[in-house]
């Protein structure tokens, strides 16, 4: 079966919601129904043929052409299949995604992976504010799962995260891994400033030496067994952390932040 | 009748029972530290008698098999039952391996049934720990004075086999032991058993039941040779020693396996090298399961 391909025809003027076109929730749906489905756009609601040219039929594979930065909550609470996006998305990609996998050719906006437990965000691009993040008022960040970033990522990566894996390959904004309460990210370009701001728990990899609060403390330089384990398992992705030459497992400790609970740590490369 | 090289095999079979088992991996900086863990891991644990589990060491893990990539080296513990088995494991992990310097410890099979192996040690760091989930398995990383001790959250427990064995029978102690260590030295190289006596060897074969009445098990008399002319004895004159090799395992045929390596590396020395006769023990068949006929084995 060919995937289910929604190419869009032109851009329109409000942000649309597109959290109705999930695998799960498209799955035994005809050709037709999935064309009546709504979406809703600013106060109006848009049927989804008049928004895409629909091909194909393979509900579990999901493909978005054409996409652009208004196109908000794709995958969102994703269960199963795979959601391909050529070209830019808007925010909430991936919303409490609980599995599957999203692959976006492009930028995506605020709040991408955010509050998501399971499965594999792959950003090709750049990423907005509070990637992996909580929502607003919300206690808990992403709670599992891995995304990749190949380009930068804006700021408060993983606000609130409790679980789960953020890689980035290019920079991060200022408070990486603020409120962390625990998870991994790690970033191979530069960070931002206040990096770890009031984390409780939680591992910060960083290959570039951070500006820190002054509430983290030098633990020293350490060899960590488990670094390496780690690496390995990024070896399946199409990333620079999948590199065998990536690798390492000498780092600088520091812990903190101690203005809160202070069990987080940034471990830097040496 | 069977012979094999001048050594008669008895018509008679290993009687084993079912346990539960599980397996863990042991890395360490190099070879030496993580065999010196391994050991203290699997020390006391010759017979569920009175050590509450019978361990041993598998084999020696190359470190392309091992999950950090370090020399390791793989133990299997079994006991009677499930909890027994999860607390010698917790209890010897965490004496033996946390405390050794360099370790880290790893599951070493998968079931569907887990059971604790860094789980509870984690509270050993006294809030300090920390949990990494790494490729769906969780560890943790415990911080102590040489560094960090990782281990895996838990590892499987398995439905086993436990008491396959086999007796050599000598012309004289030398003998025995020299046709005991062949034998080990080949059974070592099958995976899923290990032989839990010290170097693989148990001398003080037991019966059941005792004139003590506070003692279940005792010297089994029949087999000593000391006691030929004042017992009903199991011996033929000549015979001045018996040996015994006990073999724990995953299933019946890992077992099978090993008797058959062991028992042909003993006919090989032969009856030239003072070797007469393969027996194996029971208890007539009716306390366990699983029967090990030598003859089939050997067939």
């Amino acid at each position: 079966m060919t995937a289910l391909t929604f190419t869009l025809k032109q851009r329109p003027a409000q942000r649309v919601d597109l959290s109705p076109l999930v695998c799960q929730k498209l799955a035994g749906l005809s050709p037709t129904d999935i064309a009546a489905l709504e979406l809703d756009s600013g106060k109006r609601k848009i049927r989804v043929d008049e928004l895409f040219t629909i091909a194909g039929y393979d509900t579990q594979q999901i493909v978005i052409k054409n996409s652009y930065a208004k196109l908000d909550f794709i995958g969102k609470e994703l269960t199963e299949g795979e959601i391909r996006i050529e070209g830019d998305v808007g925010s909430y990609l991936g919303l409490g995604m609980k599995s599957g996998t999203i692959t976006v050719n492009g930028n995506a906006g605020l709040f991408a992976a955010c509050e998501m437990k399971k499965g594999f965000v792959q950003i090709n691009g750049n990423t907005g504010d509070f990637l992996g993040a909580a929502l607003p008022g919300n206690k808990m960040g992403m709670k599992g799962g891995t995304v990749l970033v190949k380009g930068n990522a804006g700021e408060r990566v993983g606000d609130h995260m409790r679980r789960g894996v953020i890689l980035i390959e290019g920079n991060a904004g200022d408070y990486c891994g603020s409120r962390m309460t625990a998870g991994t990210i790690a970033v191979m370009g530069k960070t931002g400033r206040y990096t770890g701001f009031a984390m409780r728990r939680g591992t910060l990899l960083l290959w570039n030496k951070p500006e820190l609060p002054a509430t983290f403390n030098d633990c020293g330089s350490h060899t960590l067994a488990f670094l390496p384990m780690l690496f390995a398992s990024f070896r399946s992705f199409d990333s620079k952390f999948a590199d065998p030459a990536a690798v390492f497992n000498r780092v600088r400790r520091y812990g903190g932040d101690m203005a809160e609970m202070g069990r987080g740590e940034v471990l830097v490369r040496l | 009748m069977m012979i094999i090289n001048g050594v008669t095999i008895d018509k008679t079979f290993a009687e084993a029972f079912p346990m539960k088992a599980t397996r863990a991996i042991i890395t360490a900086q190099n070879e030496k530290w993580a065999m010196i863990s391994a050991q203290a891991m699997t020390g006391f644990a010759t017979s569920v008698i009175a050590c509450g589990c019978e361990a041993g060491i598998e084999r020696v893990l190359d470190p392309s098999e091992t999950p950090d990539g370090r020399p390791g080296v793989s133990v299997m513990i079994f006991a009677m039952g499930g909890k027994g088995l999860a607390k010698q494991l917790e209890t010897r992990a965490g004496q033996c391996v946390l405390t050794s310097p360099t370790s880290a410890l790893f599951a070493g099979i998968e079931s569907d049934k887990p059971i604790p192996l860094g789980k509870n040690l984690r509270y050993f760091g006294d809030g300090f720990q920390i949990s990494k989930v790494i490729g769906g398995k969780r560890y943790w990383r415990v911080p102590v004075m040489d560094g960090e001790f990782l281990t895996e959250a838990t590892t499987g427990q398995v439905d086993a086999v436990g008491g396959g064995n086999f007796l050599v029978l000598a012309e004289s102690q030398p003998q025995a032991l020299a046709a005991c260590e062949a034998a080990i030295e080949e059974m070592r190289k099958i995976p899923n058993v290990i032989m839990p006596f010290p170097g693989g060897v148990v001398r003080s074969g037991s019966k059941v039941g005792s004139k003590y009445k506070a003692l279940g098990a005792s010297t089994n008399d029949a087999f000593c040779p000391t006691l030929k002319g004042i017992t009903k004895t199991d011996l033929s004159p000549e015979i001045e020693s018996v040996m015994e090799i006990v073999i724990d395992g995953l299933t019946k045929e890992d077992i099978d396996k090993a008797m058959r390596v062991g028992i042909q590396a003993v006919c090989d020395l032969g009856a030239e090298n003072g070797i007469k006769r393969i027996s194996a023990g029971n208890y007539g068949g009716k306390l366990g399961p699983f029967h090990f006929h030598l003859q089939e084995i050997m067939a």
